[in-house]
């Protein structure tokens, strides 16, 4: 029956193909359109590491200034990121920064050039679930006796060693000379939960190296740094200071991990507290990944703005099909009406109708599937390659999914009235002219 | 004028007319707010930075290794980019205006930390900042060679002299004006001299609440990177951009010479989402306009044939082509007002919407009327070509069966 209803809805296109078409084309760049802008949406709000995004901890020490009324500084200061790692508690934790330096190629064919790495713990890579190609981090001990290790991602083992298997090798970065360890497979979660201080939708960094090295190899800082409060004078004025610029991170995996946790960095805030330090009231904070790029609401406005305007547009769209299907089903008033007369069940009617009406939907979702790949490509193309990572930037199979199920169910929702009007006609009227 | 019969025909095809105005409505709220929303962008990127944009450049020289001398490295290439024929004047510089990145200060009127702090920009630069960056010195005058400090970037900053901008120093000191020279704020506890002011200088952050808040600061960092920003006589920027980077990556092999980039491709980039968003806007519109015409066209054919022979018999009776026409665009603009009207409601809601929630400025008021007269314009032009096409139809029909 099914089938037979599907050949009825193609040649009920075929005898009015103008009409059809322009439905179809209707719901396609509804479709479509809407399409483009949910993409940026669903990937952009989306859940960077869905495995373990409740398990991840963004840590926030309220060190900030007692002057002003704002929420607890999103970084954490040298002092106290080192603090807490030292703590060593139970739990895996990573203080992590970016850095940046000259590296410096071996042999003449490639002239040094400059790199942004990021200094982390060995703990970053299994508690980002970072994918490895090639050997794995480093051991905890690498942190403890400053090993100089390092890690690459797979494009700079690919600029360096031509993409084969360096573990093992030495690259000199920043006039050091750091062993890889591992190199990493593609790895860039957007949003870049791990660091929205530095642009919550750029790539990631390019090497990897011991976050304890930073201090004693003078790396150069490179990310937001923030001070309330001027740094006293001398070389160590600015590592006893109140600038923020470390990012914090530690896996519980419990309510319970969670609230004795808290209870730790309570209780060193008010050990802080004692030596004159963290002068607001007791304010510091745990958000896992979710709850952490909710709070800094990392969605651009411009995306937010343009899906109510696509909703709209996909709204225009289907009031266009809902007009033009009546125009359709209106004008097969005979046919239906010799169907009716023959016997036929005003279920079965409907039914014919709707199928027919989810056929032009499916059509025109498969073309505004084709309409919203080249709207992706046009957003990639205006957003350009500086702004921000645009390699997630095309259709996946979610928004295929959606795609096509939006576009069959929008259209048989707006075919309901046209479809009742239709199969509340009387037969003989139409019978007469006949 | 056949507005009674109109108004009835319209009430016995209600679903035609609901599904006709809010198509129009809807159309309306998205175009009248998007194209208010590109104006608003296009203000924004039109603000001036206060630089001779089209001739200027900068790029950045990194030392690595022992061999390095980053203070000694810095003096020869100002010396030298300042010698090059073509080149107006060079300044090393910590940020670059409209990049995105640099440094900011909170200043005082009063020593007392307790008091709200006025955000400025931050440059820290020398005296040849002003020549670079083509700005206006309408007070006060330019630092010297002797005002200058040298210390890490990572020390405690000590400055005590400052060029500000003119919106800068009517926000620390209200209705002095250009008397503000010589008068002193604080920053860190420290006084620090109004020495000059300059009429404009934006800050490095287009979006930024403070971005026409800044102030040159004689102080230059010792780090092993130096930025340097270059003004260049007119067209002579492109050649000497490739000259220049090739000149001082050749001449000291222990640095890197990175970020060569032009102050336009500069703006360009910090503007990217603006000028995407207005892209992506205009498609929509257009895209819009174009449906809704296509709907009102369909609709409008739809009914005419469905009307073929009313039409017919009232040309029997006696009416000419010029009423049928009349007819059907009169039909046309009831809807079309219908739909404008509600339209205008759903726009100025959406717009009160997106102010409220965006922190987006509110709608002018000329916006909405302007729209519904656009959009019963669009509707006149889409129906038009259906009027006329019925206004042919032949009296004759009217005698003929279905």
């Amino acid at each position: 029956m099914f089938l037979y209803y599907l050949r009825l809805s193609a040649l009920s296109y075929r005898r009015n193909p103008i009409l059809s078409s322009l439905m179809v084309m209707a719901v396609a760049i509804g479709v479509g359109a809407y399409m483009v802008i949910f993409t940026l949406n669903f990937v952009m709000g989306g859940d960077p590491i869905p495995q373990k995004s409740d398990q991840l901890f963004h840590v926030q020490l309220d060190s900030g200034n007692p002057n002003t009324q704002d929420d607890p500084p999103k970084q954490l200061t040298y002092l106290d990121a080192t603090a807490l790692i030292q703590a060593n508690s139970a739990y895996r934790e990573t203080a992590t920064s970016k850095i940046s330096g000259i590296l410096e190629p071996e042999g003449d064919g490639i002239r040094p050039f400059s790199i942004v790495g990021r200094g982390a713990f060995a703990d970053f890579f299994p508690m980002f679930n970072t994918p490895f190609l090639y050997g794995d981090g480093w051991d905890q001990s690498a942190d403890r006796d400053l090993q100089q290790v390092a890690v690459l991602t797979k494009e700079l083992n690919e600029r360096l060693f031509g993409g084969a298997d360096s573990t093992g090798e030495t690259v000199r970065l920043h006039g050091n000379n750091f062993q890889i360890v591992g190199v990493l497979d593609d790895w860039a979660p957007v949003p870049k939960f791990y660091d929205i201080n530095n642009g919550a939708f750029d790539g990631s960094e390019e090497i990897f190296i011991p976050w304890n090295l930073i201090i004693p190899l003078d790396f150069p800082r490179n990310g937001n740094t923030n001070c309330w409060k001027t740094p006293e004078a001398g070389p160590d004025g600015f590592l006893n200071s109140e600038c923020v610029w470390i990012q914090y991170w530690v896996e519980l995996r419990s309510g319970d991990d969670e609230a004795e946790y808290l209870q730790f960095l309570n209780n060193y805030a008010a050990q802080q507290k004692e030596f004159g330090r963290f002068p607001r009231e007791m304010n510091n904070a745990l958000f896992n990944v979710e709850e952490w790029l909710m709070k800094e609401e990392v969605l651009p406005n411009e995306t937010k703005i343009l899906s109510a305007l696509a909703a709209m547009l996909l709204a225009v769209c289907l009031l266009n099909t809902i007009g033009l299907l009546l125009s359709k089903f209106l004008g097969k008033s005979g046919e239906i009406g010799v169907r009716q007369a023959l016997g036929a069940h005003k279920g079965s009617l409907f039914l014919q109708h709707v199928i027919e009406a989810g056929f032009i939907g499916l059509l025109g979702g498969i073309l505004g599937l084709a309409i919203a790949a080249a709207g992706l490509e046009g957003v990639k193309v205006l957003l350009g390659d500086n702004l921000m990572i645009t390699d997630w930037i095309h259709l996946n199979p979610t928004v295929v999914a959606i795609t096509l199920v939006l576009a069959v169910l929008a259209t048989i929702f707006a075919g309901f009235y046209p479809i009742w009007r239709a199969c509340s006609i009387n037969p003989a009227i139409h019978l007469k002219t006949q | 004028m056949e507005i009674g019969p109109i108004l009835r025909a319209l009430s016995r095809n209600k679903l035609g007319v609901i599904l006709i105005s809010l198509q129009i409505a809807f159309t309306m709220t998205v175009m009248v707010n998007a194209v208010f929303i590109i104006n608003e962008r296009s203000k924004l990127m039109a603000r001036p930075s206060g630089l001779d944009e089209p001739n200027t450049f900068y790029l950045s020289s990194t030392g690595f290794g022992d061999q390095f001398n980053s203070q000694v490295t810095e003096r020869d290439d100002l010396e030298l980019l300042r010698n090059t024929p073509g080149v107006i004047d060079a300044t090393p510089i910590n940020a670059i205006p409209i990049s995105g990145s640099g440094s900011s200060d909170g200043l005082r009127i009063e020593n007392d930390p307790t008091l709200p702090a006025t955000p400025a920009a931050v440059y820290f630069t020398d005296e040849h900042s002003v020549n670079t960056m083509n700005l206006t010195l309408i007070a006060g005058e330019n630092f010297s060679a002797s005002d200058m400090t040298y210390q890490s970037s990572n020390e405690r900053r000590y400055y005590r002299k400052a060029i500000v901008t003119l919106a800068l120093a009517e926000k620390l000191f209200p209705e002095e004006g250009l008397a503000a020279v010589g008068k002193s704020f604080y920053r860190d506890q420290a006084p620090v001299q109004i020495v000059g002011i300059v009429e404009r200088l934006q800050a490095p952050w287009p979006n930024s609440f403070f971005v026409e808040q800044a102030m040159l600061v004689p102080l230059n960092f010792t780090d092993a990177t130096s930025t340097y920003l270059i003004r260049t006589e007119p067209g002579q920027r492109d050649r000497l951009m490739v000259e220049i980077e090739e000149t001082l990556a050749g001449n000291n092999p222990d640095r890197i010479i990175r970020g060569l980039k032009s102050l336009q491709e500069t703006r360009e980039e910090s503007y990217r989402l603006d000028s995407s968003m207005a892209t992506i806007l205009l498609v929509v519109i257009v895209t819009l306009v174009f449906i809704t015409s296509m709907g009102i066209v369909g609709l409008a054919v739809f009914g005419i044939n469905r009307r073929r022979k009313q039409i017919g018999t009232r040309r029997a009776l006696g009416a000419t082509q010029l009423q049928i026409l009349r007819y059907f665009m009169l039909e046309n603009f009831f809807v079309s007002g219908v739909g404008v009207s509600i339209g205008a409601v759903l726009t100025i809601a959406f717009s009160i919407a997106l102010s409220s929630l965006f922190e987006m400025p509110t709608m002018d008021w000329y916006y909405t009327p302007i729209g519904m007269l656009l959009l019963i314009a669009i509707g006149q032009i889409a129906v038009l070509g259906p009027s006329a096409r019925a206004a042919q139809i032949q009296p004759a029909i009217a005698t003929r069966s279905i």
